[in-house]
């Protein structure tokens, strides 16, 4: 893991050491811009990488709910299913890689 | 941008020297959440050094371990935490004021910064911790900021006791919790506004008090400028920042991050003050912190000579000060007595220390484990409530002597 970040890192060549608060982008993949669309409104993708990969679906759900119910995250339905199924799909235990 | 992953998948066999800012986060356990090790990043902020930044928005930065050699965290390594995005700019003192009303406010009243500053003022040496710190080591993760062991720090607070502010609105009899909120605004309008509440019983204890300075300066803004709620025991979601409002009520305040949020299972941590007026069937407000330690020298991953080396750290709990830390090699399985510093104050970090002696080559698996007062000591096992709170096992920190 160290070996990856570290060949990873080098690549983003030229930024200052302690300038990279760049906040990490999402997996790309059908609904990846609906995710950052909305989700990044109010927080930056960290919350999400950071968060993984260890949720279930499920759990992935209940979150989107939470976001809408307590929130006030403006996502009509149609919407908070592309993104559940983003999160599932690429941040879920047992998701892809 | 790229994402890094997808950058990493696309490094080949490139070989290069480290990275200066990833690859030398210091004491970043293997345990984890891969995702978290992903994020994790050195930052400097306004008014800060080199803090590590689990999130910028809302911004939250964690102190590194190595800080905790010392028992007073200094203003620039302090941890930042915020719930929305919503940090709000600096405010003219001249401009400042704080409101103080609600239902059991005889007489509503509003102070400026020279009425704050007219009040009598006191001190306090306190440990401010997120009640998730080490929520990232929880097994099995559970959602939230990943912490490791950085969202606490200890400094000295300044300012008038709580409730000498809340005597300017005089308090009837009948006030039962005490609502605060600060200048931070949420970024949507539906979104709730972050606001806590306390017992009337904190809210009127000795120890809690407005705070308009941090370790003799200001506070930095990230930790709450121009003044914040300092609650000594309590765990850092009482710890209003940007107090502007004050509220005093004779019902329990019902905002999200009461009744849905910071809320551990009802009887899991006991507490010498139960926060009654919040108590549901099955669950209740997290509250006084547990007892605790931390090993800040040396640090997850390090080297060390056989000629023997200084563990050291700190320990604190809810107030009842630490009468015993003792400190493992093995994982927990031996434990020997460390030294103790003097005691700073019961709401303080207790710095411990320990010299090894002489060591073979090998892994040595570093724990500490504090013992209080009141004879409470770290949890053996984590005892596991749904936000990963309270997380008091003992901190196994791996390093290799060589």
């Amino acid at each position: 893991m160290r070996l990856v970040l570290v060949i990873g890192l080098a690549l983003l060549a030229g930024r200052s050491a302690l300038a990279v608060d760049t906040p990490a982008a999402l997996k790309p993949g059908p609904g990846a811009e609906t995710t950052a669309a909305y989700c990044n409104a109010c927080h930056t993708s960290d919350y999400i990488i950071m968060n993984s990969p260890f949720l279930s679906p499920a759990a992935w759900k209940a979150e989107v709910t939470k976001m809408r119910a307590a929130f006030a995250a403006p996502l009509d339905d149609a919407v908070a299913a592309e993104i559940t199924d983003y999160l599932a799909a690429n941040y879920a235990v047992g998701g892809k890689p | 941008m790229m994402h890094r992953r997808a950058m990493i998948a696309g490094a080949g066999s490139a070989v290069l020297g480290p990275f200066p800012a990833f690859a030398e986060i210091k004491g970043l356990p293997p345990a984890l959440p891969e995702g978290t090790k992903e994020v994790a990043r050195y930052a400097n902020l306004p008014e800060k050094k080199r803090l590590i930044c689990l999130a910028d928005r809302p911004p939250n930065y964690a102190t590194p371990v190595d800080v905790y050699t010392e028992a007073v965290t200094p203003n620039d390594r302090f941890f930042v935490r915020y719930h929305i995005d919503a940090v709000p700019q600096p405010v003219s003192l001249n401009d400042w004021t704080l409101t103080i009303g609600g239902d059991a406010a005889e007489r509503p009243a509003r102070l400026s910064w020279g009425d704050l500053l007219d009040l009598p003022r006191t001190e306090v040496l306190a440990v401010c911790q997120c009640a998730g710190n080490r929520r990232g080591l929880v097994v099995p993760h559970v959602a939230g900021v990943e912490w490791t062991d950085g969202a606490m720090g200890c400094a000295t607070w300044l300012g008038p006791r709580l409730r000498d502010v809340l005597k300017a609105a005089r308090v009837k009899p009948e006030a039962v919790e005490i609502w605060f909120s600060g200048a931070d605004t949420p970024p949507l309008a539906g979104t709730p506004q972050f606001r806590k509440s306390l017992p009337i019983e904190k809210a009127m204890d000795d120890n809690t008090i407005v705070a308009i300075a941090m370790n003799g300066a200001p506070l930095p803004l990230l930790n709450g400028y121009p003044a914040r709620l300092v609650v000594p025991g309590w765990v850092g979601t009482y710890w209003m920042k940007h107090l502007n409002t004050i509220e005093i009520s004779t019902t329990p305040l019902t905002s999200f991050w009461m009744k849905s949020a910071y809320r551990v299972p009802a009887g899991m941590f006991p507490v010498t003050l139960p926060f009654k007026s919040q108590a549901a069937e099955t669950t209740v407000s997290i509250t006084e912190m547990v007892v605790n330690s931390i090993i800040a020298d040396p640090v997850e991953g390090s080297e060390g000579e056989r000629s023997g080396f200084r563990i050291q750290g700190v320990a604190w709990d809810r107030g009842n000060g630490i009468k015993r830390v003792e400190v493992s090699l093995d994982g927990g399985a031996t434990w020997r007595d460390a030294l103790l510093d003097r005691p700073l104050g019961p709401y303080a970090f207790r710095r411990f220390s320990l010299d090894t002696g002489f060591l073979r080559r090998g892994e040595y698996r570093l724990a500490s484990r504090a013992t209080s007062n009141a004879d409470e000591r770290q949890a053996d096992a984590m005892k596991v409530n749904p936000g990963g709170y309270h997380n008091n096992v003992p901190r196994v920190i791996t390093m290799t002597v060589t």
